[in-house]
């Protein structure tokens, strides 16, 4: 087989930080070529090299691709040569039509003038393409993230793509719409396309790839045969050491019931007859951790966020308990001052000041507690944020980097240490370990764990049943805004739970 | 990413990340610097003298005044484009209500700053609470308090102020050395006299600058922070103590400590630690930079949009005050277009449209920066024309210097 892309040695600085440190990557031609390493070994950033995000000349070492040597000033240099990259974060504009998304600063003109029927055509032909059945005009803030994926890629393969680059591109993803990406990453590659996939769902990762590179802090650390490879061996290069368990143990000793809801109802904000929570009766005990399951969309992230401080929905309607008595959630500061938190899913836009500090996000929930008379004492924000840094492993050089320039998994554990600094009692936590890498995972859960044991209540909304299988007490099974299930621990199953949703 | 290698690695690394960091910092300071250097050359002298430095601050102090509290309005994501007008109208109102009515002067102020708060509030509700674009709200704003003023008026200049109201910006606060003594004890050694309060309050300002940025660096060190390299501290450090002991001797050979000088220094301290050290600024910078993620923190963004407009309102009458104070007349165009002045020294000072950014003595560096340069230009007999054109082109120029130095970063 001929090697379609050679990197050799690259190295990349941020200020006070090395993020890659002569790393190699060797891609075959015609292959699927996953990349995979803890949260911050610099995967991101070596895509990024790669795609002329960081031009020639901000990094050191050779990119060979295609025959010769590579040196993109830009994206679209990049481009120009067939590599596309779909980013970590999706790149879409909500308020634009698939069709003009998958088109944008590529459309379809004549003179400037935009030719539609060319545009509609050759739209429909891409969306058969990657299995979505979707009309070109729909506007793509109406569809799932699933299905925005799919837009993505169609964008990637409407730019006659040779070397198709996704950065986590499954980690929003139901486990279905997964299978569907995948299943299409190999039908490409049947077609005779190039992909690299970096991704933290390592049975994906065995699915799909033909090749698995591992990089540990910014150096390539193996590069293994796809075949006969055991999840356990890419773990253990990974993180630099055998892990035997994914999910540390806990003995469930629940106590008595801190938070309970009753015939919790929510509208829709925008559209008045579409009620989104239906009559949602649930409570969790001190000590407990529950888990609510469902597909996307069940409405999990709005009972939530309709709880803290009506912060989604309209017209919401039941009753909130908290140790029996009933407690006014109808603000978030109200909420927080009452012992909640909610953890979000949408750290970028939801979660965090990204143009701001580590420690500036850490405390600023509670910055009562960082402060006395309203004036801040640095000196305590520096130790508290510090504290929790190092409870968390965070990799970052110093606590006053900017968030925005820390890698995707290192910032969810920035917004995981905001809300713990408010020491709440019940906790929600909304998709908690999205874009976290296996051994990041395990201190997350150890940490969740160490709250229970507190006696603190924890909510726990995934998407990845497995996580939720291992973790919870007992799980409530919400689809289309109700709740049609509970499973205590032993009796929960992937099977069960599919099939409470399906016979809905 | 190696931890260890972030550790050894040379501290030249880190310096030089420090100072792309704060490149926009000593920028500021370079260009006010270099700025004045320039005009003192330029017109043989002249802006240095006593009665100019003197005139200088007189003359910028409601553009400070009013930058402070544009500052926070844009760090929290908004702009007030009705400032001017606001500073022009409730100049008209004091006037109005000791001339023509012949209320007591402590009154009129009390009634100026409220009537300043209602302002700010009456905007600030429609943007906090109905959430209109403030650009909108405030443009009208605009429109509305010039034909206010103009109404208010009658369309004529009303004037002049009593004494005492006039004190408040043209009054000098006296030394605490007769002249009776310091004018012979000087002419005894032949030197100039000076005023022994402002010097002395240039040196206690010196030694309490020294000291915090003492004590802020201890901090920083106990915490492993990074922070500014011990040499360039002690640098600018000294240019800023140099400059304040110059200023202070120009003015105490003069006539002393301006009153409006030591308002304006009260507020600019007053704003720096609020914004800075409080949990309440701490809340605007999160609101500029991510009002959503604010909101879900629990903060209430509403109410602190609102507050920054009540607070721009109250500093904007306190500005029209001074204002009136100073020409010692009201007139129906008083203001006209001063909100473009003040926005533009926010902006110079580094504060970014899109909020989340920018400090208070940016500000207020940007304020002089624009107030040296109208002072230099008019002492040379430049045309008001070309001007407004220097200026413009300064204000876009420190822009792109912003933009450029956060693409060199990335
Ligand atoms: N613009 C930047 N400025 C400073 N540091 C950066 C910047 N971008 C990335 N880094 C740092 O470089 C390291 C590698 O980041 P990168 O995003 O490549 O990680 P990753 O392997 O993709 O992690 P994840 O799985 O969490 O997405 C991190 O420590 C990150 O903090
Ligand atoms: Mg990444």
């Amino acid at each position: 087989m001929t090697t379609i892309l050679e990197m050799r040695d690259i190295t990349k600085e941020f200020p006070g930080v090395k993020a890659l440190d002569r790393v190699n990557l060797s891609v075959a031609k015609g292959e699927i070529h996953a990349i995979c390493g803890e949260n911050g070994a610099g995967k991101s950033t070596l895509m990024k090299v790669l795609s002329g995000v960081y031009p020639a000349g901000s990094y050191d070492g050779e990119i060979h691709y295609d025959g010769d040597l590579a040196q993109f000033r830009t994206l679209n240099d990049s481009e120009a040569r067939g590599i596309v990259i779909i980013h970590q974060e999706l790149a879409l504009i909500p308020q634009l039509s698939i069709a003009e998304n998958i088109f944008l600063g590529n459309e379809r003109a004549r003179n400037g003038v935009i030719d539609w029927n060319e545009t509609y055509r050759r739209t429909e032909e891409l969306l058969r393409k990657v299995g979505l059945r979707e009309s070109p005009g729909t506007i793509v803030d109406t569809i799932g993230v699933g299905k925005q994926q799919l837009v993505e890629i169609a964008k990637a393969l409407s730019k006659d793509v040779k070397l198709l680059i996704l950065d986590e591109p499954t980690a929003a993803l139901q486990e279905n719409d997964s299978r569907k990406l995948l299943d299409l990453m190999l039908e490409l590659k049947a077609q005779g396309v190039t992909s690299i996939i970096i991704s933290h769902k390592l049975n994906e990762v065995r699915y799909v790839a033909d090749t698995v590179t591992v990089i540990r802090d910014g150096t390539t650390v193996s590069r293994l045969d796809a075949k006969g490879l055991s999840e356990d061996k890419i773990v253990h290069d990974m993180v630099g050491r055998d892990m035997s368990n994914r999910y540390p143990e806990r003995i469930p000793a629940p106590g008595e019931t801190v938070l309970e809801v009753r015939d919790w109802s929510v509208w829709h904000p925008d559209q008045a007859e579409r009620k989104v929570i239906d009559a949602v009766s649930f409570h969790v005990r001190a000590g407990e951790v529950v888990g609510i399951a469902g597909l996307m969309g069940s409405g999990r992230t709005e009972l939530a966020m309709s709880l803290f401080g009506r912060s989604w929905g309209r017209n919401i309607s039941g009753e909130a308990l908290l140790h029996g008595k009933p407690v006014d959630l109808s603000t978030v500061s109200g909420a927080i001052a009452a012992g909640m938190a909610y953890v979000t899913e949408d750290r970028k836009h939801l979660g965090l000041i990204l143009e701001e500090s580590i420690r500036f996000n850490t405390t600023l929930s509670n910055l009562k507690g960082v402060s006395a008379g309203g004036v801040l004492n640095e000196g305590e924000e520096t130790r508290v944020a510090e504290r929790y840094r190092a409870q968390m492993a965070t990799r970052t050089p110093s606590v006053m980097q900017k968030v925005g320039n820390l890698s995707g998994g290192n910032q969810q554990k920035v917004v995981l240490a905001k809300w713990l600094f408010t020491e709440p009692e019940v906790l929600i936590l909304d998709e908690p370990t999205r874009g976290i890498d296996v051994g990041a995972k395990y201190e997350i859960y150890t940490i969740i764990n160490a709250l229970a044991a507190q006696g603190k209540a924890v909510i726990m909304i995934s998407s990845e049943m497995p996580e939720l299988l291992g973790m919870c007490d007992r799980i409530y099974v919400m689809n289309e805004g109700a709740f049609v299930g509970e499973l205590a621990a032993a009796e929960a199953s992937q099977e069960r739970i599919m099939s409470l949703i399906v016979t809905e | 990413m190696t931890m260890q290698s972030v550790e050894t690695s040379t501290g030249g690394g880190e310096i030089r990340a420090y100072l792309k960091a704060h490149m926009r910092d000593y920028g500021l300071l370079l260009a006010l610097i270099a700025i004045m250097v320039f005009f003192q050359l330029v017109t043989g002298g002249t802006l240095m003298r006593p009665v100019n430095i003197t005139n200088l601050f007189l003359q910028n102090s409601y553009i400070i005044i009013m930058a402070l509290g544009m500052l926070i309005v844009i760090v929290s994501g908004n702009i007030d484009l009705s400032v001017g007008s606001v500073m022009g109208f409730v100049g008209a109102f004091a006037a109005v209500m000791i001339v023509e009515l012949h209320m007591p002067v402590s009154l009129t102020i009390a009634a100026s700053l409220l009537m300043g708060a209602a302002i700010g509030a009456a905007q600030g509700y429609w943007i906090a609470y109905w959430k209109i674009p403030s650009f909108i709200v405030t443009l009208a704003g605009m429109l509305v308090f010039r034909g206010a003023s103009l109404w208010l008026l009658d369309g004529q200049s009303v004037g002049p102020f009593p004494p005492s109201f006039q004190l408040m910006s043209t009054g000098f606060i006296p030394d605490i050395v007769p002249d009776t003594l310091s004018q012979p004890l000087a002419a005894i050694f032949g030197l100039v006299k000076i005023n022994v309060l402002c010097m002395g309050f240039g040196i206690a300002a010196s030694v309490a600058l020294v000291w915090m940025g003492l004590r802020a660096r201890a901090r920083e060190a106990a915490y492993g922070i990074v922070g500014e390299p011990v040499n360039f501290f002690w640098l600018r450090t000294l240019v800023v103590i140099g400059a304040i002991l110059f200023l202070c001797f120009k003015l105490a050979t003069f006539r002393g400590l301006p009153n409006v000088f030591i308002s304006m220094g009260l507020l600019t301290v007053l704003y720096a630690f609020v914004t800075q050290n409080t949990t309440i600024g701490r809340r605007i910078y999160a609101l500029g930079g991510n009002e959503k993620a604010a909101k879900l923190s629990g903060i209430k963004t509403e109410r602190l949009t609102f507050l920054a407009f009540v607070n721009m309102g109250v500093l904007a009458a306190f500005a029209g005050l001074i204002f009136a104070a100073r020409l010692n007349t009201a007139t129906p165009k008083g203001g006209y277009g001063l909100e473009l002045d003040v926005i533009a020294a926010v902006f110079i000072g580094g504060a970014s449209a899109s909020g989340g950014t920018g400090k208070v003595i940016g500000a207020v560096v940007g304020a002089f920066i624009m107030g040296v340069m109208n002072n230099g230009m008019s002492i040379m007999g430049i045309g008001i024309d070309y001007q407004q054109m220097i200026k413009g082109l300064v204000l876009l120029s420190a822009v792109i210097f912003d933009v450029y130095n956060k693409r060199k970063q990335a």
